[in-house]
């Protein structure tokens, strides 16, 4: 192989490279670029039917009822001004609680309750101590619970 | 804080301590490679001068 | 100040100042290393979330940062390269690449290792990971351009020009989880009231962001007066630090362990 050709081969594995990124990019923005709508636009009619979406809010405080024999758990998320009742059945992962921000992927049945395949938790960009977050609770002061994560 | 419940990182022992593994090795080997590039090519250099002084 | 400036963009003197300088941000990295380590694993307290997984934080977010700060340093330097045509430029840019890769590739590594038990999930296609993706992408790119031109002066042009274009993901990675929902949360230290992080949370994450940042200026360094060195190996000055085809007056020069001496 003459070092021209090399040279060749090698742009040509960049522009293939490039290519497959931007296209990579593209296709993952087109239909992610809002990686999950909020309890607001599924009210309002914005979010898909008839194909699985992502639905993202605080679970809702009391809403989560767990079945005695099955994996599955039933809960309710909003963004403070709307609500979605939420079905689930699988493993939840370690972050998931009431309060806790969230994003479900699945569909919207016939009842309106949207059913979930999968739940990922989304925590906030909030960090401190055990102990802090008790005396926070403590003194009366609600935990830096923000809707703005879910009202973009 | 005992030895043990260090490594044990709350039961997440594997996903913190593979980030750390990863991190380690990572910024180890950035400083190998420059070390052995820069002794292959001090030998190379001193080796070209030497051959060029030997001829008059 | 100017003439200083000058100076230094001469490979000789780069060479001798590069290699001053090598060994004293070496220990003070080592140092601050050590310091961030000890303040991360064992005094800072357990998350109230997220209990100790979050210690993933002392080494991912440095290493988001420091894929940021290469990438923007490099098109900076690449800037320098065209305008003023600074070979100097040109070695440190593409002597801070691989760096800047592999620091990416740390950043999506370590934050993987942090979204399965976090989130439950090792990857999303959210706009902040896919567009920390791209950047990874694009120092590949720029690695695979540069060593493909045997003229390196072609190959700093091109490259440069690449990583000029691709400065427009910058800003879309930083602002992408304000922009759009994504799953990865919003920042934590820059936002612009005040961090809402707990101070003994804070104080390892800045000690080991600047472990890692002399770190980077440490190595960059060693790679780029190896890359001096090998470009000017035919001028004056290198040929003099062999005086008798010896490597001893090199190693002085060099203030690194000596390397293994096969001549009489």
């Amino acid at each position: 192989m003459t070092p021209r050709r090399r040279r060749m081969l090698w742009v040509g594995l960049v522009l293939a490279g490039v290519s497959l990124a931007a296209f990579l990019a593209l296709t993952a923005f087109q239909k992610n670029l809002l990686y999950f709508y909020t309890p607001s636009q599924v009210a309002a009619g914005e979010a898909p039917r008839g194909y699985p979406f992502r639905v993202g809010g605080l679970v809702v405080q009391g809403s989560v009822q767990r079945q005695s024999d099955s994996l599955t758990v039933r809960f309710t998320v909003t963004d403070g001004a709307a609500s979605v009742p939420v079905v689930y059945t699988g493993l939840l992962p370690d972050l998931f609680r009431e309060g806790q921000g969230i994003i479900s992927i699945g569909q919207i049945d016939g009842g309106g309750i949207f059913e979930a395949t999968e739940v990922l938790a989304k925590h906030d960009e909030n960090y401190m101590p055990p102990e802090v977050a008790d005396a926070l609770k403590k003194s009366g002061q609600t935990l830096p619970t923000n809707y703005g994560d879910y009202r973009k | 804080m005992n030895l043990a419940e260090f490594f044990h990182m709350g039961g997440y022992a594997f996903y913190v301590w593979t980030a750390y593994a990863l991190a380690v090795i990572v910024l180890a080997l950035n400083i190998v490679v420059p070390l052995r590039r820069k002794s292959a090519l001090l030998e190379r250099l001193a080796r070209s001068v030497k051959q060029s002084n030997k001829r008059p | 100040m100017w003439l200083f400036f000058h100076k230094l963009a001469s490979p000789k003197h780069f060479y001798r100042i590069a290699g001053k300088l090598i060994p004293w941000l070496g220990g003070l990295t080592l140092i601050l290393f050590l310091a961030g380590l000890y303040l991360g694993l064992i005094v800072a307290p357990p998350d109230y979330q997220q209990g100790e997984s979050y210690r993933i934080m002392f080494v991912h977010v440095p290493s988001a940062w420091m894929s940021l700060f290469i990438y923007v340093f490099m098109a900076a330097l690449s800037a320098i390269g065209l305008i003023w045509n600074i070979k100097l430029a040109d070695v440190m840019a593409s002597s801070s690449a691989a760096l800047g890769a592999w620091f990416t590739f740390l950043a999506l590594a370590t934050g993987s290792l942090w979204g399965k038990p976090m989130w439950g999930a090792w990857w999303v296609w959210d706009a902040r990971l896919t567009s920390e993706l791209i950047l990874l992408f694009l120092y590949l790119g720029y690695i695979a351009l540069v060593s493909a031109i045997e003229d390196k002066r072609t190959a700093a042009r091109a490259g440069g020009v690449l990583i000029l274009v691709g400065v427009v993901n910058i800003p879309i990675i930083h602002y992408s989880v304000e922009w759009w929902n994504t799953l990865h949360q919003g920042p934590t230290v820059t936002r612009l009231d005040k961090p809402s992080i707990h101070l003994s949370m804070l104080l390892p994450l800045l000690i080991m962001a600047l472990a890692f940042q002399l770190y980077y200026f440490t190595v960059v360094l060693m790679r780029a007066r190896v890359e001096v060195l090998e470009r000017e190996r035919r001028s004056g000055w290198v040929q003099e630090l062999f005086p008798d085809g010896s490597l001893e007056r090199a190693d002085v020069m060099h203030q690194q362990h000596s390397s293994p001496v096969d001549l009489p």
